[in-house]
C-alpha cells in the first residue's frame, strides 16, 4: 500500500496544537482583553513602537512566526477532518483550501516580518 | 417466585431482504428476571414469540464475540447487557453500525474477516529458529508492551463505534489495528517492516482521527485507540528519517 | 446465496447520534476558532506592516465590545482545546514503566495540564516584565 503524506500535516498539526495548548490561553486574554481594556498590564504595552521592536527582534520574528504560522496549520488539518466527518466529499479541493490557506498565511507572515528589518 | 411478572418491551430493527425494501422496526413484549441478558430476551422472543427472528451468539460469556449488537443506539454485547438497566420503558435493538445488514441482528463480517488475515497476525521470528534454541525468553515488562491489545475477541464493537470507519470502509480500523500493534510490540515479533507497510498507509493509522469511542465500547479493554495514536508518531518518524537511517524505509 | 442483499446504512448526522460523538465534535470544532484567532494575529503583523496609522488602527478596534466578546469566546474555547489536548495525549503515547509501574493515563493529563498552566503564567510575566 502507498505510504501515507499525512505526518507531514500530523507533524505540524501536533506541533500548533501543542504550542496552543500550552500559552494559547495566556495570547489570546493578553492581546484581546488585558491590554485593550488596561487590566494587569500597562496601556502601551502593544503599542506601535513596542511591537514594531519586538517584531525586529529575532527573537520576536521567531516568536510572531510560530504562533502564526503552526497554529493555522493545526487548524487546517483539523478542519480539513472536520469537513470530511461531516460528509463534504471533494476531498481535493477541501485539502488545497485548508492547507493552502495555511500556507499563505505562512508566506504572508514570513514576508511581512522579514520586510519589518531589525 | 412471590413477584408480579415483569414485562419489558424490546424494539428490534428487523430486516429480511426477500420480503422488505428496508429495516423495520418490530416490538415485542418480553417477560423477564433481574438477572436475564439481552441475548436472554431475545432467546425469548425466538423461542416464544417469532421463530423468523434471526441474530448471532454462543458463549453467552462475553468472550466469543459473536453477539456484538446496537442497543440503545450504543455498541453492546448482547450477552454482558441486562434488560433490567433498560427498565421500566423499553429498549431498542440493531444490527451493529457501519456494517451492512445481512438479516435482522445478523451483519457482514466479511470485510472485518479480510482485513484481519491481511495484517499477518502470527509471530514473524526474527531470524530462523531451530528446536533446541528453546521458548523464546520474555520479561514480564515486554509481556505488558502488548498483552492487554492480546484480549481482542474479534466482536467488531469498536467497528460499530468508529465513524471514519463508517465514512469510508476502507479504512482497516480499531480492531484489525490493535491486533497489528498486538505484533509489532511483541519482543518475539520480526514482522514490524511487512505490516507497517499497510500500517504506515492512510487506511492504516493515519486513517484515525482519534475519536476514541472504539476505546470506550471494548469489552476487554483493550484499548484501540491507544494502539493505533502511539503509532503515528513511529510512523512520523520513520517518515522523516527514511532516506538517512540505514535499512530506514522499513520498521 | 442470491436471497443476499446487504443493506446499508446512512452516516447522514451520525455525530448527532451519541453524546461522545458531539464531545469529539465540539474538540474539532475548535480548530475554527484557533485559526480565526491566528488571522486576527496575522492581521495584526501585516498593518504593523503598514505603518503606524494601520497598526493603530487594528488596536483600536481591539478595544470594541465585539472585539471583547470575540475574545472572550475564543478564550473558553482555547480553554476548551487545552483541556481536550491534553485529555487525549494519554492515548497517543506508548506504554511506559517509571520505576517498574505503569506511566497512568491521568497523571500524563495532569502532567500536561499543570504545564500549560506554568506556561501561561511565565507567559503573563514575561510580558509584565517586557512592558
Amino acid at each position: 500500500m502507498k505510504r501515507s503524506n499525512e505526518p507531514i500535516f500530523w507533524s505540524l498539526f501536533g506541533a500548533g496544537g501543542m504550542l496552543a495548548a500550552l500559552i494559547g490561553p495566556a495570547l489570546v486574554f493578553i492581546t484581546g482583553i488585558a491590554v485593550p481594556f488596561g487590566l494587569i498590564f500597562k496601556p502601551d504595552t502593544m503599542s506601535y513602537a513596542h511591537m514594531l521592536a519586538f517584531s525586529q527582534s529575532w527573537a520576536g520574528k521567531i516568536f510572531l512566526l510560530a504562533v502564526i504560522a503552526l497554529f493555522l496549520w493545526h487548524a487546517a488539518h483539523r478542519i480539513h477532518i472536520l469537513l470530511h466527518d461531516f460528509g463534504v466529499h471533494a476531498v481535493t479541493a477541501v485539502r488545497i483550501l485548508c492547507y493552502g490557506g495555511a500556507f499563505a498565511g505562512t508566506v504572508i507572515a514570513a514576508y511581512t516580518l522579514l520586510a519589518l528589518g531589525s | 417466585m412471590a413477584e408480579a411478572e415483569k414485562i419489558i418491551e424490546i424494539e428490534v430493527l428487523r430486516y429480511r431482504p426477500e420480503q422488505e425494501k428496508e429495516p423495520v422496526l418490530q416490538t415485542y413484549k418480553v417477560p423477564f428476571t433481574d438477572d436475564m441478558s439481552v441475548l436472554q430476551g431475545l432467546q425469548y422472543i425466538k423461542d416464544y414469540l417469532d421463530g423468523t427472528l434471526s441474530f448471532r451468539w454462543s458463549c453467552r460469556m462475553a468472550i466469543c464475540g459473536s453477539c456484538g449488537m446496537m442497543v440503545d443506539g450504543k455498541p453492546k454485547l448482547s450477552c454482558k447487557t441486562f434488560l433490567r438497566e433498560y427498565y421500566p420503558g423499553r429498549l431498542r435493538v440493531e444490527a451493529l453500525s457501519h456494517l451492512p445488514i445481512e438479516r435482522d441482528l445478523i451483519i457482514d463480517a466479511g470485510d472485518f474477516v479480510k482485513k484481519l488475515e491481511s495484517i499477518k497476525p502470527y509471530i514473524i521470528p526474527k531470524e530462523a529458529r531451530t528446536l533446541e534454541q528453546g521458548e523464546h525468553l520474555q520479561t514480564p515488562q515486554q509481556r505488558d508492551m502488548y498483552e492487554q491489545f492480546s484480549s481482542c475477541i474479534n466482536c467488531m464493537l469498536c467497528y460499530a463505534a468508529c465513524p471514519q470507519y463508517g465514512l469510508n470502509p476502507k479504512f482497516t480500523g480499531p480492531g484489525v489495528l490493535a491486533l497489528l500493534h498486538r505484533y509489532n510490540a511483541d519482543s518475539r515479533d520480526g514482522g514490524s517492516a511487512a505490516r507497517n507497510e499497510l500500517g504506515y498507509a492512510d487506511e492504516g493509522f493515519w486513517g484515525c482521527t482519534a475519536v476514541g469511542y472504539c476505546s470506550e465500547v471494548c469489552p476487554k479493554g483493550v484499548d484501540p485507540a491507544n494502539a493505533i495514536n502511539q503509532n503515528k508518531m513511529n510512523s512520523a518518524i520513520n517518515y522523516f528519517t527514511r532516506f538517512v537511517t540505514p535499512g530506514g524505509a522499513g520498521k | 446465496m442470491n436471497n443476499r442483499r446487504p443493506y446499508v446504512r446512512s452516516m447522514d448526522g451520525w455525530w448527532k447520534r451519541d453524546p461522545y460523538f458531539i464531545r469529539y465534535m465540539a474538540r474539532e470544532v475548535t480548530a475554527v476558532f484557533v485559526a480565526a484567532y491566528a488571522v486576527l494575529l496575522l492581521v495584526g503583523l501585516v498593518r504593523l506592516g503598514q505603518g503606524k496609522e494601520a497598526y493603530e488602527a487594528w488596536l483600536q478596534a481591539l478595544t470594541s465590545p465585539l472585539s471583547m466578546v470575540f475574545h472572550l469566546v475564543v478564550l473558553a474555547v482555547f480553554c476548551y482545546h487545552t483541556w481536550s489536548w491534553f485529555n487525549i495525549m494519554p492515548k497517543t503515547m506508548p506504554i511506559i514503566f517509571v520505576g517498574g509501574k505503569r506511566l497512568q493515563p491521568g497523571t500524563i493529563t495532569g502532567t500536561g495540564l499543570a504545564a500549560s498552566v506554568i506556561a501561561c503564567l511565565a507567559v503573563l510575566f514575561i510580558v509584565r516584565g517586557m512592558s
